[in-house]
């Protein structure tokens, strides 16, 4: 058992007041002079730290330890479909690589499909030890409950102590199925991954919509389960294969499911530029078509929804769907790139939930500088041309 | 049929920082509200019932005695019976030992088809819940739904949202679905059926009314994650200005972008 207990021989009315702003999670009640600790308590100890001394108490009958050796390696799970294996799969094999060297510990590629053999040859150039290579006709797509039949017969067969998987729309109903069925640990959508000595993954997240971080362990289950977001970690570099493919005919799992896939449709690109990550947004310092040109350019190199000033819509340059602003959208991206926006502030009060604002204007002066992270000053028919020109000469462009 | 939607009292804002020198959570105010991802759900079951005749929609929440109010608000807008799992020995639990409780609550209420919840909490912001709760039931799920296309007795068709594009899947009840804000738009609790929940007293139960009543299996017992620390996130509020020439600035340009992995 544990838990906080109240000392109520310590507890003085004074005391009340400050616990009940300690705690995060209003879990003290005080009812007929009497203070209590309701369900909302989440054992988070800062009325033990930072309360009035000895009034709470941590409580706690130690558990049986699991043998954590009977657990190793580092599993990435590869999501894939016809388009090819995600590229967020990659990211996490170079994260796993990172974490293995550590702890001295093999890393894995587990893929589950139909015709899957040249993605296999794909992972094993990443550097991975060994690639499980799940194969049945029966598995040619998604379907949830046959993969998490086979991902718990590899779980079961290999027991590594980690396994990532990407924060994608499909990871994050498949994790959770696997975890919830080995009763273990899940983090979802973690930031930063580190690990200690003992193999315990650290798992550093968000809560409270971002407001606050959290480093989370799971100490005492295996296989410990982490979900990362696409693009939070770097792509590694291709090197020499070393690693083996081990293949399994998937005899003896259960493939029957409950669930079956009608239709598959490919979603229309509407304009909506609200919900875009990434947004390249074009002013009056455009002045001219060819500019806008380059500028479309970059959004397609860059994957961004272009969008403009109100001044682009009433000269007829773009569709007024894609204009932020007061009058026009309010917009959340990731990145946004202004270019040539004075910024006025109906302007401004559209762009400021973005989360990192770069701005390429001629004018030090304008007041789109003060709420950019990153100003560059120069002339747009210049800076452009030649950023584009050094992308294409790099070919760094991503390929999603 | 019998349904069932999965609500969660959370903070009226997230708005919390964390006290440099003492360590502290700081809210804003200590309000509390419906998640409103889980509005959506309450509205789904409610327009299920519309469709087939004789289905009743229960409401459950885990959490301290306050989370009776979200239960009101969900009885209100139409749901016909609520259920509160309120114990200490939940307390302190993570996603599985949440899914654990919620699971079992489940099965208190016994014979159910379908159930729902929204598609994350605004202050876990984990979306795993869900689909935890269906594989300790052994339910078939199918998280992000964004439109019911059909449903009867025996099956439920739905259509669900990934990054490119939208899967129609054809699920065996019983089954737990998550849905997507604006699958229907919530309507507002109603004060004349309130009045018919004046008398109405929500059943609250706890960790021995349980099937399960193993008490190792919840709260932090039976959470398998421990949050280590608590810290505040790296503030992005460097504001730099780049002049000069030509090839420094499209340099510096480069190499944002490149660092921050869009090119």
């Amino acid at each position: 058992m544990s838990r906080i207990k109240i000392n109520y021989d310590k507890l003085k009315k004074e005391h009340v007041e400050k616990l009940m702003n300690i705690c995060p999670f209003n879990a003290f009640e005080y009812e007929n002079e009497k203070l209590t600790i309701n369900s909302a308590c989440k054992v988070c100890k800062m009325c033990v730290k930072k309360g009035p001394e000895g009034v709470c108490e941590y409580e706690e009958i130690a558990k049986v330890q699991i043998d954590k050796s009977k657990w190793t390696g580092i599993a990435v799970y590869v999501e894939h479909d016809e388009g090819g294996i995600h590229p967020v799969s990659f990211e996490l094999i170079g994260k796993a690589i990172e974490l293995a060297k550590k702890t001295m510990q093999a890393v894995y590629a587990v893929i589950i499909g139909a015709d899957i053999e040249k993605k296999a040859n794909i992972l094993l150039t990443y550097g991975v030890d060994k690639v499980f290579v799940y194969k049945h006709e029966k598995l040619a797509h998604f379907n949830i409950e046959r993969y998490a039949n086979v991902f718990s017969d590899y779980i079961e067969t290999i027991k590594p102590s980690a396994i990532l998987i990407g924060a994608t729309a499909l990871g994050r109903s498949f994790a959770p199925k696997i975890a919830a069925r080995f009763k273990t640990g899940l983090t979802a959508d973690c930031t930063k991954l580190d690990i200690k000595e003992n193999t315990d993954l650290v798992q550093v997240r968000p809560a409270f919509g971002g407001n606050i971080m959290a480093s989370i362990v799971t100490s005492n289950n295996r296989p410990q389960l982490a979900t990362v977001r696409y693009k939070i970690f770097n792509k590694p570099q291709v090197v020499e294969p070393k690693g083996v493919i081990i293949e399994h005919n998937c005899q003896g799992i259960n493939l029957e499911s409950k669930i079956k896939h009608l239709k598959y449709i490919k979603k229309e690109r509407g304009i909506d530029i609200t919900e875009a990550e990434i947004i390249v947004s074009c002013g009056r310092g455009i002045k001219t078509k060819e500019n806008l040109r380059l500028a479309e350019e970059l959004a397609v190199i860059l994957g961004a929804e272009l969008a403009c000033t109100r001044p682009l819509i009433e000269n007829g340059w773009f569709d007024a769907r894609r204009q932020i602003g007061l009058s026009g959208r309010t917009v959340a991206p990731k990145l946004l790139i202004n270019l040539g926006i004075h910024g006025a502030v109906q302007y401004e009060a559209g762009i400021k939930n973005s989360e990192y604002i770069i701005s390429v204007n001629k004018d030090k002066t304008a007041p789109i500088m003060d709420v950019s992270h990153l100003g560059i000053i120069g002339d747009l028919n210049e800076v452009i041309p030649q950023l584009l020109q050094k992308i294409k000469a790099e070919g760094v462009i991503n390929g999603l | 049929m019998k349904i069932a939607v999965c609500i969660k009292q959370v903070p009226a804002s997230t708005d919390v920082k964390v006290d440099p020198v003492t360590g502290v959570l700081i809210r804003s105010g200590t309000n509390n509200k419906m998640n409103p991802y889980d509005l959506y759900a309450v509205e789904t079951a409610l327009k299920i019932k519309a469709m087939i005749p004789n289905t009743k929609v229960y409401a459950i929440s885990m959490g301290p005695a306050q989370a009776k109010t979200i239960l009101n608000e969900a009885l209100w807008m139409g749901c016909d019976e609520a259920i509160l799992l309120s114990d200490r020995k939940f307390a302190g639990a993570d996603v599985l030992a949440t899914s654990q409780a919620l699971s079992q609550g489940l099965l208190y209420i016994g014979g159910l088809d379908l159930i729902i919840c929204g598609k994350q909490t605004i202050d876990g912001d984990t979306a795993q819940v869900g689909p935890e709760i269906a594989e300790l039931l052994a339910y078939p799920h199918a998280t992000y739904v964004n439109e019911i296309i059909s449903v009867n007795e025996k099956t439920l068709e739905v259509s669900t949202n990934y990054e490119n594009h939208h899967e129609i899947l054809a699920i065996s009840l019983p089954c737990l679905i998550t849905v997507e804000k604006d699958i229907y738009t919530p309507r507002l609790p109603s004060y004349k059926r309130g009045l018919d929940f004046k008398d109405y007293e929500i059943e609250v139960i706890s960790l021995k009314d349980l099937p399960d009543n193993d008490e190792h299996k919840y709260g932090l017992n039976g959470s398998p994650t421990q949050v280590e620390k608590i810290f505040s996130p790296d503030k992005n509020d460097k504001k730099e200005v780049v002049e000069g020439s030509i090839l420094h600035v499209v340099d510096t340009l480069f190499n944002e972008l490149k660092t921050k992995k869009y090119i």
